[in-house]
């Protein structure tokens, strides 16, 4: 079975919304409570490979995206998921799950002050150690 | 009671002289436990790539790392053109070929570096200096067809920036004929010799599934027999065109030498891939000339030589992206280390943490802390001279026997 249909049966209606972006981009949101979840099936289950995860400070709220490789075919998933609340942004972590997740949610909490829930070691990556709390750089409002 | 040591290696890594720290907690000789801080070279280049427009952040991305000075553009001008449906909707063939060219001349001359200083490291200073003199007419090649050593500015949305002149083609084929030689006698060199295949077999080894965990990209993840090549998988460039014969490289055992075997084979393939592009390579125009930069999201991927190199990119429809997000295949690598250098000892460890082939300015220091006294014991120098004397030990031991 084609890894699309895979995906969309696997998940069925926790899929919010699918888009076939261009080949070998394939587009998905899902809820916030269900990404957990949904990052297990597609590593543990499905074996794709976790490639990166990426924000964006849209005026919607802070959107995530986990983009996941299936090798096999090249072609890359991107679930989407949308963080509303950004004076206080939660999610829950992926890297209780896989190890390869750690330095990218850690990267993320401190350019975007989204906080990852159950992360193992939730401290700063890139960032001095005398940065000062609270200020986020890849955040929106530092902008004019 | 055990007695567990710290071991500081930094502020620069001993092997690629950038800045990376790591502390490696040792008990006697053995590694129980490292932490990485890297940050230290951080700067702020997916925010600087919001204030410059997509021409210009071609060039910026280039100087992130003058390595892989192909690769961080090439995967950046590809998540732009995905916004166009891809590479192949837009990009002239002759333009495919002189990237990949490109692509893969950085291959060898990266994988030479890499290679020369593990040399150097386990006290084989002749390697070393055979690699990088070897690396040399790579870059005279670079300078011959780019005008530059490195940042070859080649790369820009819709095509490249320079024609390769007819008049280069034997030239480079020349100096591919003449570099195949060369690399197969270091790959004899290092399978052959005893001492090397002790030293390196056996030693940092990251197993399948530690791979997969720790999501490691490129020869680290070929070594360990994960089977992933962004060329094969997701294929850019003449790979594009299913005109170039090749092969993926993949070893099993994950250790240091197998990473070494993974990057000898891969210029050797990259030498055949470079000589087919210039047998094949048609006439033709080398740039599309893109005006507008639609709206939308665009991801580009391009198999670095350290491993998978991705951009993202968000566009509003105006000149400059709204979003360009970069990871590097080292950020995926180096954290590995944590599994690969830890259970070995501390001769070794200065030879995996560089065995993936860090590369900070893309993602950063290390010394010897004793555990109890949280006591500096030793700096990095101390361990690349552990390392090369633990070779000079097994020479010793060998030449008695």
């Amino acid at each position: 079975m084609d890894m699309r249909d895979r995906i969309k049966e696997g998940l069925g209606d926790k899929i919010k919304e699918w888009q076939d972006h261009s080949a070998r981009r394939i587009y998905f949101s899902v809820d916030k409570k269900d990404i957990y979840r949904v990052v297990d099936f597609l590593f543990k289950e499905l074996g794709l490979r976790f490639s990166t995860a990426t924000c964006v400070d849209t005026p919607q709220g802070l959107e995530m995206l986990y983009h996941f490789s299936f090798d096999k075919s090249g072609e890359l998933y991107s679930v989407r998921v949308l963080i509303e609340d950004k004076n206080n942004p939660e999610i829950d972590s992926i890297a209780k799950q896989f190890r390869g997740a750690e330095w990218i949610e850690r990267e993320i909490w401190e350019m975007f002050g989204l906080n990852f829930k159950g992360h193992p070691d939730l401290r700063k990556l890139l960032l001095a150690d005398d940065w000062p709390e609270g200020d986020f750089p890849l955040r929106r409002k530092n902008e004019p | 009671m055990s007695h567990k040591v710290i071991v500081p290696i930094g502020p620069y890594h001993p092997l690629q002289e950038e800045p990376e720290f790591f502390q490696l907690y040792v008990e006697g000789e053995k590694v129980v436990d490292i932490d990485i801080v890297i940050g230290y070279n951080h700067r702020g280049i997916e925010k600087l790539s919001e204030t410059r427009h997509y021409d210009q952040v071609a060039f910026l991305v280039e100087r992130i790392c003058g390595i892989c000075s192909s690769s961080h553009p090439y995967a950046f001008v590809l998540a732009v053109e995905n916004l166009f449906g891809g590479e192949a909707n837009i990009v002239p063939e002759r333009a495919l070929y002189i990237r990949t060219i490109i692509d893969e001349l950085q291959r060898i001359h990266s994988h030479l570096l890499w290679l020369g200083l593990a040399g150097h490291f386990i006290g084989y200073n002749t390697i070393w200096m055979w690699a990088w003199k070897y690396r040399e007419p790579v870059l005279d090649c670079f300078e011959m067809v780019t005008g530059n050593r490195n940042n070859y500015a080649m790369f820009k949305v819709g095509g490249v920036r320079r024609d390769l002149k007819d008049e280069d083609i034997p030239i480079l084929k020349k100096a591919m004929d003449e570099l195949n030689p060369l690399i197969e006698m270091l790959r004899g060199a290092i399978s052959d010799d005893p001492i090397i295949k002790m030293r390196l077999k056996g030693a940092g080894t990251l197993t399948k599934d530690q791979a997969i965990d720790w999501c490691v990209v490129g020869p680290t993840a070929r070594a360990s027999g994960v089977n992933i090549d962004i060329r094969r998988d997701e294929p850019y460039g003449a790979f594009l065109l299913n005109t170039v014969d090749w092969n993926v490289v993949l070893e099993k055992d994950g250790d240091i030498y197998a990473k070494t075997m993974v990057r000898i084979l891969e210029m050797q393939d990259s030498i055949n891939i470079i000589k087919q592009c210039l047998n094949k390579i048609p006439k033709g125009e080398i740039d599309a000339n893109v005006k507008d930069i639609p709206v939308g999201e665009g991801i580009g991927r391009v198999e670095a030589p350290r491993g998978e190199c991705f951009h993202y990119i968000k566009s509003d429809g105006t000149n400059r992206p709204v979003r360009h997000k970069i990871r590097s295949p080292s950020y995926m690598n180096v954290a590995s280390d944590k599994v690969a250098a830890v259970g070995g000892t501390i001769s070794d460890a200065t030879l995996t943490l560089a065995a993936v082939d860090p590369c900070y300015c893309c993602t950063e220091r290390v010394a010897v802390i004793k555990k109890s006294d949280n006591k500096k014991i030793m700096n990095g120098w101390d361990l690349v001279k552990l390392c090369q004397e633990k070779t000079d030990k097994i020479k010793a031991e060998m030449l008695n026997e």
